[in-house]
This record gives structure tokens, sequence and C-alpha cells, in this order.
């Protein structure tokens, strides 16, 4: 497993909601009322005075926490981020405290923190539950996969560093984004529409795609894409032929530093070969990180996607 | 893997055959053993990634409330000292169990997965994970962050109950039918867990993969005070059940005729095992090798005798776990590494030295 869920996914894994946990609200519930319980016991006290809000040495976990820290300008207040830290490239000078959901307790404290801003989903639970005992205000910055989500997580962490001005304003520059494409992907005729494959990884040929409830498939769609793979819940490997009877119009990758996927190994694929994506030779190649992270790139990035989906239509930035 | 080449032949121990000489080398590696633990522990209480004056630290172990600031104090009495609680037992559990499953099957390559412990657990650690927030999430409400632990727990004891019930006929556990069963329950459980590990998603297979390695970084001290009374089953079997196993190396039926009840010290063996082995995975995930490396480091160094094994694996098999999880904490900090990675890259070379190194002595 560690292959395939290993360094390759980390942009992908680090702040998206897991997409069963939509599906089923009891894990919701549960992990949200023993996070609201850890906020309202011990970050809330203190956060909401003046030692949240004017911390000096935060420890932000999730990539897109620390995207929104440095977007705000509290990048010189950060000490140490999570693996999944990893925009922009500056976060990777800084102490690493292990992957987000794999945190040492005593490692977060041994950097001093006086706040720690950690997305939904970090843990594991019981080190959460040492690092509230720690009186370290602990602040859970809410994740979700919408435009919405994106907007209430800059205004969560703003709202935890006492940066809210400069989060209004980030905020409504995201909107503003937002509506803007939402616009003018609604222009697209929905015949015109094109289906769009994620591909994970192609692990010994076998293709890792993203169905619905994945990071992936609220991306596609931002971008006025049709998902391919919406017959699949979450990413999951692909059978040969259900990729051949999905018809992608285009293929999507993220690009990483090592484990790139480029079009000659997808399209030699038997599988691939068939689609009408390998006869336009239509692939797309995004950073992990920058697609799949919904931090304050997000806007951005579903925009990047439709220009390329769409490039007589819309236009990049 | 028959009795003659799986244990050292007494043979072997020729050059010092004398009993008292063996006497005293087991009580000498038992005493070392026990001093080694000590060092370990003062070792992983001195260190970690937040640095802390030794004499402080001395000092607010003595009970000087003001000798550290609060955060300090928070490292070491709600961090360093659950976890080193939690490591000892946890060692002692898996050395112990590691030395009395060798001995029961009189092989050398038995641990405590032969019983179920590890595949039951697996299993249930697996659907807690995957399945806490979906069709079991009434369990995971009530039992919060011990529903994973709990659940890990009950899968290792169901599966050994249903193996030792497989195995059981007539009042007579067959050792061969306990590990051929064992085998086959094992399979299943790995196709269980292929089942609800396809149905997970990424966050959870994470989950599931750091579990599978082992930590021991949740430990709170009501999780390791919650291992005492297992371990503490375990380590009460012990006088009890090594004259036994010592017999038990001749065969059953010899062991049955010098006077030891083979039942009894069966059934008494795997209790042991299923309820030590079963907290200390339910609590720190599957940390391999220990079970296998500590009681043959140790049989290399002093011999077959469980009188003295045992006692020296429970000291071994804490020291070795807890020098491993230091090196953890500290090699990548403020991050951790799992600390199977550890305990296998520790104990392997240092056993395969001492096997190459002793290969004659042993007819290998």
């Amino acid at each position: 497993m560690v292959g395939i869920y290993g360094r390759r996914v980390e942009g992908l894994v680090e702040s998206r909601k897991p997409p069963v946990w939509s599906l089923r609200k009891g894990t919701r519930d549960t992990i949200a009322g023993a996070l609201g319980l850890a906020l309202v016991v011990t970050a809330n006290p203190a956060c909401s005075e003046e030692g949240g809000r004017s911390a000096a040495r935060i420890v932000s976990i999730g990539g897109a926490v620390t995207e929104i820290l440095y977007a705000l300008g509290a990048e010189e207040r950060i000490v140490a981020t999570d693996t999944t830290s990893v925009y922009p490239p500056e976060a990777n000078g800084l102490p690493k405290v292990g992957y987000m959901r794999q945190l040492a307790a005593e490692g977060v404290l041994s950097v001093k923190p006086d706040l720690i801003l950690a997305v939904e989903g970090s843990g594991p639970q019981q080190v959460l539950g040492i690092l509230e005992e720690s009186a370290v205000p602990i602040e859970i910055i809410a994740d979700a996969q919408t435009p919405q989500g994106v907007l209430k997580k800059i205004e969560a962490v703003g709202a935890a560093v006492g940066k809210e001005a400069e989060a209004k304003a980030l905020e409504a520059e995201v909107a503003a984004d937002f509506a803007a494409l939402a616009a003018e992907v609604a222009a697209v005729a929905q015949s015109n529409r094109k289906k769009v494959l994620f591909v994970l990884s192609l692990a010994n040929g076998k293709a890792m795609v993203g169905g619905k409830e994945s990071s992936a498939d609220a991306m596609i769609s931002l971008a006025g894409g049709i998902n391919a793979a919406s017959g699949i819940s979450g990413f999951k490997p692909m059978t040969d032929e259900a990729v051949i009877a999905a018809e992608p119009d285009v293929i999507l990758v993220m690009q990483t530093s090592s484990h790139a996927l480029d079009a000659d190994a997808v399209f030699t694929l038997p599988a691939f070969k068939a689609t009408p994506a390998a006869e336009s030779r239509a692939f797309i190649s995004m950073g992990g990180n920058y697609l799949l992270g919904f931090g304050p790139r997000a806007a951005q990035a579903a925009r990047d996607l439709a220009a390329k989906l769409y490039p007589d239509r819309i236009a990049s930035q | 893997m028959t009795d003659a080449t799986s244990l050292p032949r007494p043979s072997a121990f020729r050059r010092r055959a004398k009993s008292g000489d063996r006497r005293r080398t087991g009580q000498l590696t038992v005493g070392l053993s026990a001093l080694l633990l000590l060092a370990v522990c003062v070792l992983a209480v001195a260190t970690g990634p937040s640095p802390i004056p030794l004499g402080d630290l001395a000092r607010s172990l003595l009970g000087e409330s003001d000798a550290l600031s609060a955060r300090e104090a928070i490292i070491l009495h709600d961090i360093r000292l659950p976890r080193l609680l939690l490591g000892a037992l946890t060692g002692m559990a898996l050395g112990v169990s590691g030395t009395m499953m060798q001995g029961l099957f009189r092989n050398p390559l038995a641990d405590p997965s032969l019983v179920g412990v590890s595949s039951g657990a697996a299993v249930a650690a697996v659907c807690a994970i995957v399945l806490g927030g979906g069709p079991l999430s009434a369990f995971a409400a009530v039992l919060g962050n011990s529903f994973l632990p709990v659940a890990a727990f009950m899968g290792a004891l169901a599966t050994t109950s249903l193996l030792y019930f497989l195995a059981t006929k007539a009042g007579r556990t067959s050792i061969a039918t306990l590990l051929l069963a064992g085998l086959a329950v094992t399979a299943i459980g790995n196709a269980l867990i292929g089942l609800v590990v396809f149905t997970a998603d990424d966050q959870q297979l994470r989950d599931i993969t750091f579990w599978t390695l082992g930590s021991l970084g949740g430990a709170t001290w009501g999780r390791a005070m919650a291992m005492v009374p297992f371990v503490g089953i375990m380590l009460a079997a012990v006088p009890f059940v090594s004259r036994g196993l010592d017999a038990l190396i001749l065969g059953e039926a010899e062991a049955m005729h010098v006077g030891i009840n083979v039942e009894t010290l069966k059934r008494a063996t795997i209790l042991a095992v299923a309820s030590a082995c079963g907290a200390a995975v339910a609590v720190a995930g599957v940390i391999g090798f220990i079970g296998i490396v500590v009681p043959h480091l140790l049989r290399l160094v002093m011999g077959p005798s469980n009188r003295y094994l045992l006692p020296a694996s429970a000291f071994g098999g804490a020291a070795l776990l807890i020098g491993a999880d230091t090196i953890c904490r500290i090699v990548v900090a403020p991050a951790e590494l799992p600390i199977g990675i550890i305990t296998a890259l520790i104990g392997a070379p240092v056993f395969m030295a001492l096997l190459l190194r002793r290969r004659n002595a042993f007819g290998l």
C-alpha cells in the first residue's frame, strides 16, 4: 500500500475530506463531535483571547492551512509544518512534524508552539488529546472540497491568527475568481462538456482513478468537466474494460517530482489506447497539491484546468 | 524444523555443561538484561525531541513540582512516562509470548500470530478504522478513542478462542491442528482485511498502513494502566509454565511421563499469550520481530532453559522495544518513525551476527 499511497498521493490526501465521510454522516458527526469538543474545551477560551491571535510560534498542519498562512502574510510566525505542506516552496524549509495523520505529541511540543492550526482529519486522536492537555491552543480548521469550503478555511485561519482583514480580502478575491469561472463554465453547452478521467496512479498497469466524492471529482466539475469515473466512489482501481467503456475525452494526472505519468506511458496501455482521449492525445498534467489541495489557489487551479479543457472558451489568467 | 534442530541441543553446551555453570549463566543473563532494561529506561526518559536538563528532570521525578516548566512537565509526565510504561509492558508481552510460543510449538519460528492474535486483532482494527464511521459508528461513539484498541483486543481473543476450540477434542488440544487452523484463520483474516481495505479511502488506508507498522505514539496513562492486568496474567503464569515448557522439549508424551499436566500447560500458555499479546497489539499495533529475536538472542547467550529464559525475555523484550522507540522518537524529530521499522532494523542484524558467530555450536 505504501507504494501506491506513499509520497505520491500526499498532495491529494492532505486536505481532502475523505469521500466516505461525506457519504456517512455518522463518522462526520463522531469526528466533528470529538474535535468540536476539543475546540470548546481547550482552544476556544485561549484562542478567543489574545493568546492564539497573536501567536508567534504556529505549528501548521495541512497543506491548505500552510498555504493560507503564507497568503495572509503570517509566514514568519510558522515554526513547523507537516509533510503535506509543500507550497509555497519556502514551507519545505521549515521543520516537519511528520505526516498530518501521524503526528507525534512530543515532536509537536518540542518546537514550543503557542498555537497549533490543524486541518480537519489530522491525528491520531490520542495525540490530539495529549496536545490538548498540554494547554497549547489547538484550532481545527474545517475542510470541505467546495468553493464555500475554501472560503470558510481562509476565514477560520484568518480568525485564528488575528488576520481577519487580510482574510476578508483574500476571501473576496477567491470568491470572485470562483464566481467568474462558474459564469464562464456555465456558458459551455452541456453537449460540449468533456469527459475527464483522473488517473491517480498506474500501479502495475492498473489505473487508480478518482470517482465521485473524491477531490478530483470536485475539481473536474468546478472546471466544467464531467467525471468519466462517476460510477466509482473515491479513489479506486478501475478495470481496463471500464476505462474503455467510460470513453474519457481527456486524461488528467497529477504532476509530481517523481513518478510523473506521461502521455506516452498512459496511451500505450491497452485500456487507454481505445479511448477518445488517446485519439486526440488529450492529456493534462497538473501539480497534485495545486490541483487537489483546495487551498487558496483552488479557484486558480480550477480555471487552469478549465482553460486546458476548453482552450477556445476559457482563458487561463 | 524437528525438535532436534529447532532448539539448541543440550550437547551444544557441553563445554559448560555442568549444571552449576548453566544456572549461573542463566542468573547472570537475567540480571544483566534487567540492568539493560533499567539503563534503556533512563535513556528513554532523558532523551526526546525536546531537550530537558537532566538535573531538572531528576528533581521533577523525585516530586519537586516546580523543577520543570509546565510544558516540560507535560512532556515528562504525560508523554514520556506513560510511553515508557506502555513500551515496557508491550515489550514484555511480545518477548515472553515469543518464548512461550516457541516452547509450546517446539518450533523456532513460532510467534504469537500462530494462535491468531495478530490476525484477529488486525481484522478488528482495520474494521474499526474503516467502518468506525459507518456501520460501527454506534460503538465508535460510545468508546471514543478506545474504540480501536478495544476492538482489536476483542478480535484477538475471539480468534484465539476459535482456534483453541477448533484444535481441542475430548479435552486434548492438538498443537498440530492449532498450527494448521491458525494458518487457515490467518488466510481468512487477510481476505477480510482485503475486502474492508477495498472500501477504504486514502486516509483510512494510511491509517491502516501505519497501524500495521506499530507505534507507541498514542500512549496515555489510561492505556498503559489498562494493559497492566493483561500483561500481569502472563507474567504471573511464567513460574508455573517454565518447567513444563522445558519438559515439552522432549515431546508431549515424554513431558507427561515426567509428571507435567500437558493439557493444563497448553491452556495456561495460550491464555497467557492471548491476553498479553492481544492487549499489546491492541494498543501498539503490530510490532514484529521482538517475539522472534529476543528469545533466540537470549537462547544463544544462556541456553534453552525456560526457567531463566522467560524472565530474561521479559526484560530483554522491554529493553529492545523501549530502545527502538527512543530511536523512533529522536531520529526524524520532530516527526516520528513507526517502531516496527526500527525493531526489525536493529534486531535482525544483531541476531544474524550472533547466529553466524555461534552457528557451529548449533550444528547449523
